[in-house]
């Protein structure tokens, strides 16, 4: 037995299995489990060591060969797969309420696995291969069968395969920086693909068009799951490369360019969150901000603290996405659409739908008392003693996104006088949204608790963590 | 291998692309495609071996057999161009551009990527631009499908000089045919509206 069977081999049969079932509820339920269980298993189970189960000793081996190439997962990416797991199964269990778990279960493991698979592979470089599978399964999950292609999933498409070939290239070329540091022109043609490619990948500014579109026109909970899992293994890739290459590593001007654009992206995205009268795209532009605030966190000049960061903010955006999409599909059943006119005064119908909204909205904009807030506030601090205008734009960019969450918040509550209120959601939904509400809130007041999980997390990086 | 094979390989590639840029019919747009991949095998022969060049034609032809089985299923409906602008001298127009593009950039690539033929070079890279030229005036799925594989085509001409790895060929070929079958599922996703909408 060897690791990548179990956290990879297992989930992409188990994928195939869950088609047969007709049951959505099943489904939901099954795959959860099964995510929970990949989840527990990673906490429980080292890799490498030798286990004794009575007489009968076990020992994990973290690699499996194919094709003369390995798939590796050692005990330093086991929390990458506690984590990675425990995000996919509090998605799948929600699956089960907004009725596509059909879909999105077996897709998103088969996503879950290859993503995962990407951070596996050696060469690391096939991993833009695998990332373009992931992209390419997660198609038909955007797009039931009943519904005309939208824009925004055409170029999710496109733009996300446009990244596998440059990061491919940059690829050959890094290997040859490697071999030859002083060839200043082969270091910057690297550089330009890899930026080129990882802008693509990440949807960084001017590339991020296709999010508020696909929020807009697709499924909105299978929409959180995309957004939430393909940035989160985009930036673990993209630190790889960082961890691998000396001289991208102590690059200071990468490490300016990278604060540019995490900045152009922050600031541009808040700027049109602000002006957004579509509830769906306020959250994929809220998304885009998260990818800007991880870019942001990786530009600081100390890599442990970056590190940190970067991981320590995948937590609020997947809860925040989560419990934000489950409560949009939820509303989704009893309006016309997502757009402001349509969801007047729907908080006083919906209570539980609206605070959850809220809630996942105040969060990623970074308020207290939020999931959000330590963490967003801590990279706020550190990027305004890098560069105090950077920190006054950091603080513009968050406002546009605070300032969308409480017109939202305004557009909820807003109905004639005497509306009673009441709650029409049914009891698994209102415990759902409830236990993501109370999470929010609790690891906002205590995120000493995220540390603790997160707290071995940048050892998967062999120099990064250093 | 003969120099003049490749520039047999770069001339198909360069008719084919233009032509697809041109013709709306979709019988005529997909054969193109089929024999576009005979001058991507013709340029990949330059640094892969026969099997494996063959294995990238056969794949290429198998997304083609995909999506015209796809696009078979909807024989009455004709695509309409709703993207500006339509008109044929100025596709021929944006093409000459991509030439020129293609012409300076080919001999500095073979700094880039050291080994590399200028054939090779002119072919790749044509079709990667041609590919981003297709994707830039359109948003039909078909007509995207066939920009993203004209790219990946191109890609893995150029690609093909620096690896020649079975893993990364087989991997490659998995995307192409996916991407094939991604096509096929969003013409049919489509086009199953356009009926429904035609019967209402």
């Amino acid at each position: 037995m060897n690791a990548p069977v179990i956290w990879l081999g297992i989930p992409v049969l188990a994928a195939l299995g869950l088609w047969a079932i007709r049951s959505e509820k099943w489904t939901a339920i099954i795959g959860g489990s099964l995510a929970l269980v990949l989840s527990f298993l990673a906490i429980a189970i080292p890799i490498d060591q030798a286990i004794l189960i009575g007489n009968l000793s076990i020992r994990i081996s973290p690699v499996y060969e194919i094709l003369g190439r390995k798939f590796i997962l050692t005990s330093s990416n086991q929390l990458v797969l506690v984590m990675i797991y425990g995000i996919v199964s509090f998605w799948f269990f929600g699956s089960g309420v907004s009725r596509i778990s059909h879909r999105l279960v077996p897709l998103g493991l088969l996503i879950t696995a290859l993503l995962l698979g990407s951070l596996a592979v050696d060469p690391f470089l096939y991993a833009a291969l695998l990332i373009e599978m992931a992209v390419l399964i997660a198609i038909p999950m955007l797009t039931p069968p009943d519904q005309k292609p939208g824009r925004g999933v055409i170029r999710f498409l496109i733009f996300q395969t446009l990244a596998m070939p440059f990061i491919l290239l940059s690829g050959f070329l890094l290997s040859g920086v490697e071999a030859s540091p002083a060839d200043i022109n082969l270091v910057i043609q690297a550089a330009f693909l890899l930026g080129i490619g990882f802008a693509f990948l990440l949807a960084v500014f001017p590339f991020y068009a296709w999010i508020p579109m696909i929020s807009e026109e697709s499924p909105i909970y299978a929409v959180g799951f995309v957004l939430m899992i393909f940035p989160t293994i985009g930036m673990l890739f993209g630190l790889s490369f960082l961890d691998r290459y000396t001289f991208l590593r102590e690059s200071r001007q990468l490490y300016e360019i990278l604060r540019i654009i995490g900045m152009l992206t922050l600031v541009t995205a808040g700027i049109w969150a602000m002006f957004q009268r579509h509830i769906g795209r306020i959250m994929g532009y809220a998304t885009i901000i998260g990818t800007s605030l991880s870019i942001l966190a990786i530009s600081l000049p100390s890599t442990t603290t970056a590190i940190g960061l970067v991981f320590l903010l995948i937590v609020p955006r997947a809860l925040g996405l989560g419990v934000w999409s489950l409560a949009l599909t939820i509303m989704q059943k009893q309006v016309p659409s997502l757009l402001f006119g349509d969801l007047k005064g729907q908080a006083r119908n919906l209570p539980f739908v609206g605070a959850a909204i809220v809630g996942a909205a105040l969060s990623l904009s970074g308020i207290v008392p939020f999931v959000g807030f330590p963490i967003q506030f801590s990279l706020w601090n550190n990027l305004g003693e890098v560069s105090v205008p950077f920190g006054m734009w950091f603080g513009l960019g968050m406002l546009g996104l605070v300032i969308s969450s409480l017109r939202t918040l305004a557009v909820l509550v807003m109905s004639p006088e005497k509306t009673p209120w009441q709650s029409i959601e049914t009891w698994t939904e209102r415990i759902l949204l409830g236990i993501g509400v109370v999470a929010l809130v609790l690891f906002g007041i205590f995120p000493q608790w995220t540390q603790i999980v997160l707290a071995n997390l940048p050892s998967v990086f062999e120099h990064l963590g250093k | 291998m003969s120099e003049s094979i490749l520039w047999i390989g770069v001339s198909i590639c360069f008719v084919t692309t233009i032509t697809l840029l041109l013709v709306r019919d979709w019988r005529i747009t997909l054969s193109l495609l089929a024999v576009q991949y005979i001058g991507m095998f013709l340029l990949v022969l330059s640094h892969w071996p026969l099997g494996m060049s063959a294995a990238k034609l056969i794949t290429g032809w198998m997304s083609v057999a995909i999506l015209v089985m796809t696009q078979s299923g909807f024989p009455t409906f004709t695509y309409q161009e709703s993207s500006w602008p339509e008109g044929r001298s100025f596709r021929l127009f944006i093409a000459a551009l991509v030439i020129i593009a293609v012409a300076s950039f080919a001999p500095s690539l073979l700094v880039w990527l050291p080994g590399i033929a200028l054939p090779v070079a002119y072919g790749g890279l044509f079709l990667v631009g041609m590919g981003l030229l297709q994707l830039g005036i359109t948003i039909q799925p078909l007509r995207v499908t066939i920009g993203l594989l004209t790219i990946l085509c191109g890609f893995e001409i150029l690609y093909a000089s620096i690896e020649n790895s079975v893993l990364v060929a087989a991997l490659l070929s998995v995307v192409n045919l996916g991407l094939a079958l991604v096509g096929a599922y969003l013409i049919t996703a489509e086009d199953s509206v356009h009926q429904f909408e035609e019967i209402e």
